[in-house]
């Protein structure tokens, strides 16, 4: 080599090693493809939020209002007196450092401000500074620092990089939850009109709508009846679900992704399979066709008035009770908040399977059940024909969503769902799955286009450990009850482990549900030729090219 | 053979030397975690690069087959095409292993009169180099093919609904075949 | 540079002392005023803190749930982990407060490759946290023989195990050696581990350089500056039935002992020590997850704006009638 040139380790810290400074010396730099777009006006003004404007986070006036840290202090203030763990996760934090390395923003990135203990402290040293006596008499050297708009800009980019998965939590010596951190201070930014519009945009939809696509009635339904024709080809049974309709046993409620987006669709299909089957005694509602809640991921009081849709719904229609689909964050905020927000719902029954006569105890007075809870019950009473050999050609391997699993626990009944429609199941390592799961990357209405980079930086540690199995057992099928992982993990395992598809678990008991009446399958639900009848599906290809031609 | 053995030797000390001076494109915090956290489930972006690394030097000794020699670049690479890296920096660390190897050996295997060896050896990396940019851009264009991808699965059934799905049948009929 | 601030802070407060006592014979008030003061300041303070806490209520049901869920009779639920009844949050609470059970919960890790010892540093953490608040809490009840006629035999129990080893004269304290090591060690990480430096506060350093002050302080009284013992419980003697008196010729060391032990009280109930009182009232720990089956309230629950299927059907009328949906309204 020629001599002359910088030694390498000069030739690399001369281009892009950042110099070693404190964090509260290190400016925001808000990166593309790590930030989603900010809010509409229109998006905002649906449902009055306050500072309604278009604006984009790139540029440098972000058209605040008069006086904005006068309404960030008091907003604070608000916050303290009316949640104990923000105040007492602002409080008591001792800074071990063992949150540290549990996010998978900071697994994937290596940014220190994802670190919750440090994604807290840019709230903390704002509360430090303005609302504790130390803080205003030491200021920096306390780690109190006042707040500006460089300080803001921080928050805004680092509270929309947490998907509030609560995994921190699970390791904090004192159960400290950045989600809860996390939900403040997007609380704190939206009375500055600073939400992204992934999530408003959902958030003005199912306001008017009933759901985050803003799909209207009409449209739920020929949605539906899409997926009806698709069943019917494949199984020879025509289905006629209600909607609307008065004097059901039962409504159901799922996330409006399953009715639209790929995978997701397969798994509606698979509920209204399973259903069916069963002659269950329910109804659809297009006004409260939303399950999940992205007005969780604005403000407490946006999410309950979104919220509260799912009990009007149910009491107008006189059901006895309700049943959720497969959805993560859905069911963080029906068995954590639903209750409190708009129960007591006292105008439903307890919660009986009309076909096992179980009682669902666990769900008594927020009278809401969990499918995978339903379905279990069932497969445990043998009230399902199953041929699990159907799943053959798949390896499947069960991703347990944030949500479910440190909102609400349930880690056994999609395990044993799974394992009694699919003869081929293999975990992850211990370490990556149940409470210590890694999130999909995409949470809390982070599933943008635009912040992509950031999306397979946050999934790298849930790819990576999918990728062990795919490696050491041939996994094929990543599983999982959630519908925004449906989405997203798809696209996640395109990136990092291609041969690696995405699918729900209800998706799965469809395709190993043997139906009264149906004809011989040749196809799972996605047309794709059952394992052992390759020759029938070379007719079945003519056939089809046939039609299309 | 013999530049082979020189470096066989001397493998752990080179990638050892070569995972720092990647390391250092990092910030010094990361760069402390990826050196340390040891569970390749805690800390997937170190160990995929180092095992990377490791798979790129084994296949050097032997001379470079692409198409193993892609696999390994690809798992450092596909990292790097999602961080903050331009490309140039994004496949820096291929050239970086010239100058590891320089400093580690190059004495030794001058005074062994092996200098033309270390010539090919060199020109090795470069072919490495070469594949490392294409990769990056293959990573980069799945990058946004990802993004029209979702959002065609969103619309898709809206599209076809609405009965425009006439050409995209048509598509998805030829890239069947 | 925080540390360092820390540090000198700390060395200034010892340095106070000294000059107080031997310069200008402050006995009375290093002895006397300033500990009914810091103690005074400690119950007040703490009480306020978590009277302060306690005044903003909880109002959601959100414990962080760490096990399976009680749901369907035949699966098996995590009782402590994720507790749906009082008694199972009690062990739960019980489990992190006396062995840490969270910091514990990076050791579990079954496959690794390469080094043995992942997660090494996680378990240091908790082991020396562990051994850290333990012998603390030991050394403070062994000190119970100052504050009484005569000394409990509990307390004199516990001075016999912790001196099991039998070393020197005067025997030597486990705990002594243990917090000592464990705090040192507290430090070093801060220091050394790159991401706990780039978090930690002055705040932080603060605590650990006076503990390490008070036992520093309280060893060398122990084992080599000897201090006349019998004035020190008869100071303290006075101290616990508030009839103070200062004997004569304590020296100096008792009294940077006690300032320092006094600055500690003073300074916990400002300071992230409150995690004492804090961690029984975290919200993601104390509730059990039984939200679904025992309605929790929310003291300040207000109604909202909802859109309600009036005006959803009042838009959508004539749609959902083409599409054969029923309707309320005609």
């Amino acid at each position: 080599m020629a001599k002359g040139t910088p030694k390498p380790d000069e030739l690399s810290r001369i281009d892009y090693t950042p110099p070693q400074k404190e964090w509260m010396d290190t400016p925001v730099k808000l990166k593309p493809g790590m930030y989603c777009w900010g809010a509409k006006a229109k998006n905002l003004q649906a449902v009055g939020f306050p500072n309604a404007r278009d604006w984009t986070p790139a540029d440098e006036d972000w058209k605040l209002p008069e006086n904005w840290e006068w309404t960030v202090l008091e907003g604070i203030y608000d916050r303290l007196k009316k949640y104990r763990s923000f105040q007492l996760f602002l409080d008591i934090c001792v800074r071990c450092g063992a949150c540290a390395d549990k996010c998978h923003f900071y697994i994937g990135s290596g940014d220190p401000k994802n670190m919750p203990v440090l994604r807290a402290e840019l709230l903390r040293s704002v509360y430090r500074r303005h609302f504790t006596f130390g803080g205003k008499l030491l200021g920096r050297i306390a780690g109190a620092r006042k707040l500006t708009l460089d300080v803001l800009k921080e928050w805004w980019y680092y509270f929309f990089q947490c998907t509030e998965c609560r995994r921190c939590s699970v390791f904090c010596p004192y159960g400290i939850d950045q989600a809860e951190i996390t939900m403040m201070g997007r609380e704190l930014l939206n009375l500055l009109g600073l939400n992204i519009d992934w999530i408003q945009g959902p958030v003005a939809n199912c306001y008017k709508k009933g759901n985050h696509l803003g799909l209207e009635p009409h449209t739920i339904m020929s949605n539906i009846e899409f997926m009806l024709d698709d069943i019917e080809s494949i199984t020879g049974i025509r289905i006629e679900p209600s909607f609307n309709r008065k004097g059901a046993e039962i409504l159901f409620v799922t996330p409006s992704g399953d009715l639209f987006a790929d995978p997701g669709t397969y798994t509606c299909m698979g509920y209204l399979m399973l259903f069916h089957e069963l002659g269950l005694d329910y109804t659809w509602s297009t006004y409260a066709s939303e399950g999940g809640n992205f007005g969780f991921f604005t403000t407490n009081e946006m999410a309950k008035r979104l919220n509260a849709k799912i009990y009007a719904e149910a009491k107008r229609l006189g059901v006895k009770w309700i049943l959720g689909g497969e959805c993560g964050h859905m069911w963080r905020v029906v068995h954590q908040y639903m209750d409190t927000w708009n129960g007591p719902a006292d105008f439903l029954e307890e919660p009986v399977s009309p076909i096992t006569g179980t009682k669902f105890e666990n769900a008594k007075t927020t009278k809401m059940v969990h499918i995978a809870e339903f379905t279990a019950d069932l497969i445990r009473h043998g009230k399902l024909n199953l041929d699990p050999s159907r799943n053959d050609h798949l390896k499947v391997t069960f991703h347990d969503s944030c949500n479910t699993s440190r909102g609400m626990g349930i880690f056994e009944e999609p395990r044993y769902i799974i394992k009694n429609v699919c003869n081929n199941f293999y975990e992850m390592p211990e370490n990556t799955i149940r409470e210590k799961t890694f999130c999909c990357g995409s949470g809390s209405g982070l599933n943008a286009g635009e912040n992509m980079e950031l999306r397979m930086r946050g999934g790298l540690p849930r790819a990576n450990a999918v990728k062990y199995v795919h490696e050491k057992y041939g996994v094929n099928m990543l599983a999982n009850i959630c519908a925004i992982d449906r989405a997203a993990l798809s696209t996640l395992m395109d990136y990092w482990v291609p041969g690696v598809g995405v699918t729900g678990v209800h998706e799965l008991v469809a395709n190993a549900l043997v139906m009264k009446g149906e004809k011989k399958r040749t196809t799972n639900l996605r047309g794709e030729p059952l394992p052992g009848v390759e020759e029938e599906e070379e007719e079945g290809k003519e056939e089809k090219e046939e039609q299309g031609g | 053979m013999e530049l082979k053995n020189i470096l066989s030797a001397k493998r752990t000390a080179v990638l050892k030397k070569w995972f720092d001076v990647i390391l250092e494109s990092y910030p010094p915090n990361t760069a402390e975690f990826l050196r340390t956290q040891k569970d390749p489930f805690a800390n997937p972006v170190g160990h995929t690069i180092f095992e990377g690394m490791e798979g790129i030097f084994d296949e050097l000794l032997e001379g470079v087959d692409s198409h193993k020699a892609s696999v390994f670049l690809d798992n450092i690479i596909r990292v790097r095409a999602i961080q903050d890296f331009t490309p140039s920096q994004a496949v820096l660390f291929v050239f970086l292993l010239k100058k590891v190897i320089e400093e580690e050996v190059g004495e030794e295997l001058r005074k062994e009169g092996l200098s033309e060896e270390l010539t090919l050896l060199n020109s090795r990396i470069d072919k490495l180099a070469l594949l490392a940019f294409d990769i990056y851009m293959k990573c980069r264009e799945k990058l946004y093919e990802l993004r029209a991808k979702e959002l065609e699965n969103r619309t898709f059934r809206l599209l076809k609904k609405a009965n425009l799905v006439y050409e995209i049948q048509e598509q998805e009929a030829e890239s069947r075949n | 540079m925080r540390a360092l601030f820390s540090f000198i802070v700390v060395i200034a407060l010892v340095a106070i002392v000294f000059v107080g006592v031997k310069g200008a014979n402050l006995e009375f008030l290093f002895g006397v005023i300033i500990p009914y003061a810091a103690l005074a300041t400690f119950i007040i303070g703490f009480i306020y803190r978590v009277v302060k806490w306690g005044r903003s209520p909880v109002p959601f049901h959100i414990p962080t749930t760490c096990g399976q869920q009680k749901t369907l009779p035949w699966i098996k639920d995590s009782k402590i982990e994720n507790p749906s009844t009082t008694a199972g949050v009690i062990a739960r609470m019980a489990l992190e407060v006396l062995v840490f059970r969270s910091l514990f919960r990076n050791l579990k890790t079954d496959l690794r490759e390469g080094p043995r010892l992942a997660y090494g540093s996680d378990k240091w953490l908790w082991l020396a946290g562990l051994a850290f608040h333990w012998s603390f809490l030991i050394i403070a009840f062994r000190h119970l023989r100052f504050f009484m006629q005569d000394v409990p035999v509990v307390v004199q129990w516990v001075e016999g195990l912790d001196s099991f080893l039998q070393i020197g004269a005067p025997l030597l304290y486990i705990t002594d050696v243990i917090i000592i090591t464990a705090v040192t060690y507290l430090f070093l990480r801060r220091v050394y581990i790159p991401q706990v430096r780039y978090i930690s506060l002055a705040a932080d350093y603060f605590p650990l350089f006076l503990i390490l002050g008070i036992a520093i302080s309280g060893v060398l009284m122990r084992y080599f500056i000897k201090v006349h013992v019998v004035g020190v419980k008869e100071l303290a003697m006075g101290l616990v039935s508030f009839n103070p008196t200062i004997p004569e010729g304590i020296g100096v060391i008792f009294y940077i002992h006690l300032f320092l032990i006094c600055v500690l009280f003073a300074y916990f109930p400002f300071s992230k020590l409150m995690h004492m009182g804090g961690v029984f009232l975290s919200p993601t720990r104390n509730l059990a997850n039984n939200s679904r089956m025992v309605r929790h309230v929310n003291p300040w629950n207000y109604p909202v704006k909802v859109h309600t299927y009036e005006e959803y059907e009042e838009e959508f009328r004539e749609k959902m009638k083409m599409a054969g949906l029923p309707v309320e309204k005609e």
